[in-house]
């Protein structure tokens, strides 16, 4: 156990950090030595982070990697690190996507090229950050703190109205999470009242017992800002802006880890924290999710720009992981989870296609291509690739994902399977046909016939893309196993919680004295 | 009863009285040496009279006692109050190094008020008399009528003296006369005595004290600049010289929020059921509302601090407002991460401005992270700050008093609280869109970043972060000063 007593973390969490302090002082003339310098301090990083799947023991329920120190304890706030089977596959696409971000960048990035990578290896600190925090302030800050470099990269290396779009990514957000921070504190103060103890440890808090009035009130605070992120419609529309205007790397990222922030924050806090209330909201929640998934594959069908096309797939696609994950049975929520994952890789693939495509030719539009499958052949098929894995094909990854979720769906509501369903359908019918309409028939536009295919770095960002993609879909053993025990820890937590919840609500003449209090601390 | 002093009390008060000596001694060098030998020999003094007095005040950590027949009172809640006011002057008079050679107001009178009013306000913050408050109020704001009208050829500057002055005068007499309700109907000057006095007669409540209490809240909402008697703030902040709205920015408001909290928190609470702190939340939430939906319309960046200035007096208030004896000291605490905050956002704005021209308008910043990326950074983390954004140091602060509200279950007062945080990281992120997003509009030469404000700029973003990441120590600093009320 002697690997455990590092604090490797602390070394994941503030090692980019370290690399954008070093960035700072790097003379900004001398570009390739800064893209150089990062994408050595990102490797790194992914190489810091890969020991972690191996090390990470899967028969074990809880917390592994804990690190605490006390950081303010007369109010109860700790620095508390640890991950779980479900954190560490999303930091471990988090450290993967951000190599992939810095190799894309090389390009397409001209203008302020230090800064670039300054933001990035900061965004890299920030999300890394959220996903291992354990103390619901240590969260906050982190969470808050992806916030910045983010709208940095939208707003000064975005498109034309990347101005408006980088606002509204931020206000958006902000809006959410600080009335998740209110909650945060009244949970606190809940728990103070009940306990005598002030902590903002996550795994404490999850012990609390809160009357399930309140419940509904904080879980709507904690939904609220999860759900912006994810995002569920209809809070969904700052994303497509957002996608459309951010540069390549920033909607990879953004697609790829951002929005998972707000599913991962479900399951972290929102689910376990109100089981009562989540359960309560399975039909609210179901609903939307099922509207986002229709809404957006509908919507996708319909738009000319690239890159709002796949941004409206996310809406689609993201809608799959609540409904999975408000399913509370065990295909649902692993199918979530790795639909989480997919999403990252084949989402983030499509943005980098479409990235290279805008390299070549400054354009998105669906209508100023046609035919580039005869001008680019290797790009063909690795964007088919891409493309029959966001479409879920059996063999690539969003199979396995999509599966599990339906199955989980179908399980807990019939009517919900059958609803969501549709979206697979309409999903492979929005992107066949972009890709028909980009890659076949004849090459109509003379700027297209002289593009170059792909170059070595594209096609080794493509190829490891793919990689995970078909490692992802034949063998999926490989990383359910690093989850399972988690996942069914959860579930059996959140479902003795819940039914905990029930019979107190049930109490003989417990349920209204709980009501009226609530209803007097609103009032003040 | 005994009214001689003993002479030994002085030594309690030797930061007061240390200042008063330098102060003097700047006006003496004023009287006789002009030009700029003398105005830099008196800006010297002033800093090391300033630094030095900090030191004193340092000295006097954990004294408490009352001095003077009870007139004047030296406790840890003063001294952490003084010690705000103190940085405040420190930084000011640093930055003033610079600022008053371009704009040609470095006589030795300018120095001298400026510690004048600093001495006020530790007048103001160290006395259970509302007497003694009062007199430290006068002399806080007649230092601070003069010093707005230092540019004497500019008409915006002697506007906004004469503004402040008038409607301070206003406000003055509101407390004054407020003061003298209270005194009426229970024939007591002193709070403590008040709380003493409370506590043999309940219930208690004559119709002339109520009118005093509104009308104490009326006279320090005034000088907090709380909605609705914020009408001055935003021309007397335009108007003045930078470094003077900096220093009103952070320390009047510190001041009249120390006093404010003294008076109510000693004596008052009890009588939060009969009305005020309805009355409170009202204002709080107007305060809040109006200043930042204000903000989000100005175009020039000292109107738009001044406007942001009264949005943060509504989220102290929102802790003032709970009567909870303990996290009071989020209000210590928010205080100072504002004063640096602030401080160090008027320091950019001077950095940028030139003799004649102040550069305020928000099209001066177009482009400026990539003119002059280190005021651009700097202004940022300010900026940031002010919005909230965690790890900074306003997070922090805005944190704690929210956490107060919600302990004290005024949910809807922190929800209208936090909504409106995020209305105002609108126009706070506008000046970094036009820092960072758009391209300069003219030319405005090149940028006299003086060491000052350099130094004064880093010494304000080491602050913020420190206190954002380690807030610890300072409250519990805040949290030993508030214990007097417990």
């Amino acid at each position: 156990m002697t690997i455990m007593s590092v604090p490797i973390l602390t070394c994941l969490i503030f090692f980019p950090l370290l690399g954008a302090l070093l960035l700072l002082f790097a003379d900004r003339k001398k570009t390739l030595y800064i893209k150089v310098f990062t994408l050595v301090f990102s490797v790194v990083e992914f190489g810091i982070s890969l020991p972690l799947f191996f090390l990470f023991d899967e028969k074990t329920k809880g917390m592994q990697f804990m690190e605490k120190v006390p950081w303010f304890p007369e109010w109860g706030i700790s620095y508390l690190l640890g991950i779980d089977g479900i954190s560490l596959l999303l930091l471990l696409l988090t450290t993967f996507l951000t190599v992939i971000c810095v190799l894309c960048s090389w390009k397409a990035i001209e203008d302020k090229v230090k800064e670039y990578y300054i933001t990035f290896l900061f965004l890299e600190t920030a999300m890394i950050g959220t996903l291992c925090a354990l103390d619901l302030v240590l969260f906050y800050i982190f969470w808050e703190l992806m916030l910045i470099p983010m709208y940095l990269l939208i707003g000064i290396w975005g498109g034309p109205r990347r101005i408006y779009a980088a606002i509204k990514f931020f206000l958006f957000t902000m809006a959410g999470s600080v009335l998740m921070l209110i909650a945060i504190i009244a949970l606190y103060f809940l728990h103070y009242r009940t306990t005598g103890v002030y902590t903002f440890n996550v795994l404490d808090l999850y012990q609390a017992s809160i009357p399930v009035v309140k419940q509904y009130w904080f879980f709507a605070a904690f939904a609220l800002s999860f759900a912006i992120k994810v995002p569920m419609f209809p809070l969904h529309t700052w994303l497509p802006d957002a996608h459309t205007e951010a540069p390549t790397a920033g909607s990879v990222i953004l697609a790829g880890v951002l929005l998972k922030m707000g599913t991962y924050g479900f399951l972290r806090f929102a689910i376990p924290f109100f089981p009562a209330a989540a359960y309560d909201a399975v039909p609210l929640i179901s609903t939307l999710a099922i509207i986002g998934i229709i809404y957006g594959a509908v919507v996708s069908m319909m738009q000319p720009d690239l890159k709002r096309l796949i941004a409206f797939s996310s809406v689609s696609h993201l809608g799959y992981v609540m409904l999975g994950m408000f399913a509370f049975n065990m295909q649902g929520v692993e199918g979530s989870i790795y639909q989480m994952l997919n999403h990252g890789i084949s989402t983030g693939g499509l943005f980098l296609i479409v990235g290279m495509l805008y390299e070549r030719r400054h354009t998105r539009m669906i209508a100023d291509f046609g035919g580039l499958a005869k001008v680019m052949p290797v790009f063909a098929v690795f964007f088919m690739i891409i493309t029959l894995s966001s479409i879920a094909l059996p063999g690539t990854n969003g199979f396995v994902g999509e599966f599990l979720i339906l199955l989980g769906a179908f399980k807990s509501n019939m009517w919900y399977g059958v609803l969501a369903t549709t979206g697979v359908i309409l999903g492979a019918a929005y992107m066949l046909w972009m890709f028909q309409r980009v890659m076949f028939g004849v090459v109509t536009k003379e700027e297209n016939k002289k593009l170059k295919d792909l170059g070595k770095r594209e096609v080794l960002i493509l190829t490891a893309m793919v990689f995970f993609i078909i490692l992802m879909g034949v063998y999926p053993k490989m990383f359910f196993k690093k989850m399972d025990t988690s996942v069914t820890d959860y579930l059996s937590f959140v479902k003795a919680r819940n039914a905990q919840y029930r019979t107190l609500q049930q109490g003989p003449g417990e349920a209204v004295p709980i009501k009226n209090k609530a209803v007097e601390n609103l009032k003040n | 009863m005994d009214v001689a002093i003993s002479v030994t009390e002085f030594r309690w008060i030797l930061p007061e009285v240390l200042l008063t000596g330098w102060a003097l001694l700047l006006l003496i060098i004023g009287a006789f040496g002009k030009g700029p030998l003398a105005s830099r020999v008196s800006g010297i003094i002033s800093l090391i009279g300033s630094l030095s007095t900090l030191a004193c005040v340092f000295c006097l950590k954990g004294v408490n006692l009352d001095v003077f027949n009870r007139l004047y009172t030296v406790d840890s809640y003063g001294t952490f109050f003084k010690a705000i006011f103190l940085i405040v002057l420190t930084l000011i008079t640093f930055i003033s190094l610079r600022y008053a050679k371009r704009e040609k107001i470095g006589s030795g009178e300018y120095y001298a008020l400026l510690m004048f009013g600093v001495l006020g306000m530790m007048v103001m913050v160290s006395s259970h008399s509302f007497i003694t408050i009062f007199i430290g109020l006068e002399v806080m704001s007649i230092s601070i009528y003069i010093l707005c009208a230092l540019l004497r050829n500019n008409l915006k500057s002697v506007e906004s003296s004469l503004k402040y002055f008038l409607l301070g005068a206003f406000a003055t007499s509101f407390l004054l006369y407020g003061m003298a309700l209270i005194y009426g109907s229970t024939g007591i000057i002193d709070v403590v005595e008040l709380k003493q006095y409370f506590l043999m007669r309940q219930p208690f409540a004559p119709q002339m004290f109520i009118i005093g209490l509104g009308l104490l809240i009326v006279g320090f909402g005034f000088k907090i600049a709380a909605v609705p008697f914020h009408m001055w703030t935003p021309d007397v902040y335009e108007g003045a010289p930078t470094t003077i709205t900096a220093y009103m920015a952070t320390g009047v408001k510190a001041a009249a929020f120390g006093a404010l909290v003294r008076v109510f928190y000693t004596a008052l609470l009890p009588f939060g059921p009969l009305g005020w702190t309805n009355i409170i939340w009202f204002i709080a939430v107007l305060t809040m509302t109006v200043g930042n939906i204000t903000a989000l319309v100005q175009r020039d960046i000292k109107r738009m601090l001044a406007y942001s200035s009264i949005a943060h007096a509504g989220y102290i208030l929102v802790a003032f407002i709970t009567g909870d004896r303990e996290l009071i000291s989020s209000v210590l605490f928010y205080l100072l991460v504002y004063t640096f905050m602030n401080i160090g956002a008027f320091t950019a704005v001077i950095a940028l401005g030139r003799k004649g021209e102040e550069n305020t308008d928000i099209d001066s910043y177009a482009g400026l992270g990539t003119r002059h990326p280190f005021i651009a950074l700097c202004m940022s983390i300010f900026l940031l700050s002010l919005a909230g954004i965690p790890p900074l140091a306003g997070f922090a602060g805005k944190f704690y008093v929210f956490s107060a509200a919600i302990k004290a279950q005024y949910y809807w007062l922190a929800v209208i609280g936090v909504l409106n945080s995020v209305v105002a990281v609108y126009y706070y992120l506008r000046v970094m869109v036009y820092m960072y997003f758009k391209e300069p509009l003219r030319e405005l030469g090149t940028i006299d970043i003086a060491p000052q404000y350099s130094i004064t700029m880093l010494i304000c973003v080491w602050a913020l972060i420190h206190m954002g990441v380690f807030p610890r120590m300072f409250l519990m600093l805040a949290g030993q000063a508030v214990k007097i009320f417990s």
